[in-house]
């Protein structure tokens, strides 16, 4: 190996590192806000790419049908609980955010396929529709057992993701899509070569991590969602829903998914059901930040990234056999170094 | 005579089938400091659960006359019945300011401006969180907690204000501070649904009492009253009968 073909895996390393880091933050987010460890995120991943292939070719994105399905069964459990508390004064207002404001967004969708739109359009319909899809599973899968012991949420997100796989299947057919790269201008830097794609790649996730970490750190409905991580029953006596909070977590992080989606899709051939295996490795980064660290997890998930690629040229074989084993001594240092520790006032 | 703001009818609390709170009434009137007081186990952490709608329970609550049982916690809160718990439950890992902002988020909707005034008011009131504002609340001394848990409630701008155990843990001087600032804040027209178990203090701040005792109101008057009665005394006063 010389420096040349060193620079050019440690570049799609750190490429796939980046959108697998987005991937681990959505996770970190997810199980920080509602205790829910996000089986399907990889789902939603694929659905991104799969979404934006669709428009590129003309064609409806199954999207439009999933939304739909999900925008009905939502609606329906929402005018059930508003009948069953004696709220029926917020059925109209229910039905416009869980029914009206999703079929708006599958119509838009609907409606920019056949023109062929410029991509930047195309892609801002992907993320639209595809983060539509996070508060829905979350109102119809989590919300009802929001109380739930964390297994229980666990065992419901693999049925989820199972549900997930086969509506995909169903919506978006077996063949796999791969999308245009944004650009396929490169240039060198000495001797190393630099594809203009890969930079767009990092540069998308630097933005994306910058624009999180302010949101956490400066708006009041990021500082509530830490709250409600924090301490839930200090968040509701601030008046922070959990509910609330859930759904705002679960759109937050599909948009995240929906972005890895959309950034994957030049690099690797996508299947309805290939997002399980990127999901995973999102999951070795999240694992490596402890499931509660954002920086770590970011940084374990360009590790894993690196670690993927140089295993590829080395024992390309093994590369997952190699990716998955990481966790293992990740665990053990875990569980040696982590100390146990009550929650304080 | 106008409703009282806070109605509490025949309120029965249990857990699984240990009934801790046994139809209980209390009413608190616009305006006043009303206290519950009586020994640990009583059932008035519970009762506060219940109001504060935490706790499933039996019976009527009625704030401002509108019954509340079918509210969630949250909507309670939009309401202005705001409860300082007894573990304070405060955002350990975020700073005091962001703590703070934070009580303020059932206000959202009032704009920057409105709750801005809230937080000068706070820190006017409680200057040690101000120099404090950047420290993580993790880090504060227990009086400063309480502090912190008591400014944050008050950035809500309750209407109806339950402090669960304010003195709780805290020194002899701490608790002497945070019941003059209780004091206070009956100049600003909050209501306040006061717990205590150290009666002594709380009778001497309240306009009125009740004592409760494994689960039922034992007796309830005027705070002066009770203060003075022979048998709440002995047994809460630790003063001899004579």
């Amino acid at each position: 190996m010389d420096l040349s073909i060193a620079a050019l895996l440690t570049q799609d390393g750190i490429t796939n590192g980046a959108i697998y880091a987005l991937l681990a933050l959505a996770l970190v987010l997810v199980f920080a806000v509602t205790r829910v460890i996000w089986v399907p995120s990889g789902e939603f991943v694929a659905f991104g790419t799969l979404t934006l292939a669709a428009l590129q070719l003309g064609k409806t994105p199954g999207t439009v049908g999933l939304l739909v399905a999900m925008a009905v069964v939502a609606g329906a459990m929402e005018v059930i609980a508003c009948v069953r508390t004696g709220e029926t004064r917020r059925i109209p207002r229910s039905l416009l955010v869980w029914v009206g404001l999703p079929l708006a967004i599958a119509a838009a969708v609907y409606a920019l396929a056949p023109l062929s739109a410029p991509l930047p359009v195309q892609v801002l319909a992907t993320l639209a529709a595809v983060t539509a899809l996070g508060p829905l599973m979350y109102r119809i899968a989590y919300q009802p057992l929001a109380e739930a012991s964390v297994l229980v949420l666990l065992i419901v997100s693999v049925a989820v993701h199972f549900a997930l796989l086969g509506l995909g299947l169903w919506f978006f057919g077996a063949e796999g899509s791969r999308t245009p790269p944004f650009s396929s201008f490169s240039f060198s830097v000495g001797a190393v070569h630099v594809n203009l794609q890969s930079l767009l790649v990092v540069a998308t996730s630097v933005l994306l991590i910058l624009a999180l970490y302010l949101f956490f750190g400066r708006a009041l409905y990021g500082k509530a969602l830490r709250a409600t991580a924090l301490n839930r029953v200090g968040a509701r006596l601030m008046g922070v829903s959990p509910n609330f909070a859930g759904s705002l977590t679960f759109t937050l992080a599909s948009l995240l998914c929906a972005f890895c989606g959309v950034l994957i899709g030049p690099i690797t051939t996508i299947y309805y059901d290939s997002g399980f295996l990127i999901s995973l490795k999102g999951f070795v980064g999240a694992i490596i930040g402890g499931l509660a660290s954002y920086p770590l997890a970011a940084a374990g998930a360009i590790l894993v990234g690196l670690i993927e690629s140089f295993s590829s040229f080395w024992a390309s074989a093994f590369k997952e056999v190699i990716v998955f084993t990481l966790i293992i001594p990740v665990l053990l240092w875990r569980s040696l170094t982590t100390t146990h520790h009550e929650e304080d006032e | 005579m106008t409703a009282p703001l806070l109605e509490v009818a025949d309120l029965s609390v249990a857990y699984g089938k240990v009934e801790a709170v046994h139809h209980v009434a209390l009413t608190a009137d616009a305006g006043r400091i009303v206290t519950v007081i009586g020994p640990n186990g009583a059932g008035k952490t519970t009762m506060l659960g219940a109001i504060m709608g935490l706790l499933p329970a039996r019976g009527s609550v009625r704030y401002m006359g509108e019954p509340l049982e079918r509210l969630t916690v949250e909507q309670r809160v939009a309401r202005g019945l705001v409860l300082v718990p007894e573990r304070r439950e405060l955002f350990a890992a975020m700073s005091v300011e962001d703590n703070l902002a934070l009580g303020a988020f059932a206000r959202r909707r009032e704009g920057e401006r409105a709750t801005k005034a809230t937080l000068a008011e706070v820190y006017g009131r409680f200057p040690r969180l101000e120099q404090r504002r950047g420290q993580l609340a993790g880090t504060l001394s227990g009086g400063e907690r309480q502090m912190l848990a008591l400014g944050r409630a008050l950035m809500g701008r309750p209407k109806l204000l339950m402090l669960d155990e304010p003195s709780l843990g805290l020194a002899p001087l701490i608790v002497k501070e945070i019941f003059a600032i209780v004091a206070q804040l009956r100049a600003t027209g909050v209501t306040i649904l006061l717990v205590e178990q150290n009666a002594r203090a709380a009778l001497q701040v309240a306009d009125y009492g009740y004592v409760l005792e494994t689960g039922d109101v034992a007796t309830h008057g005027p705070a002066a009253d009770l203060a003075r009665d022979p048998k709440v005394a002995a047994t809460y006063l630790g003063i001899k009968a004579a």
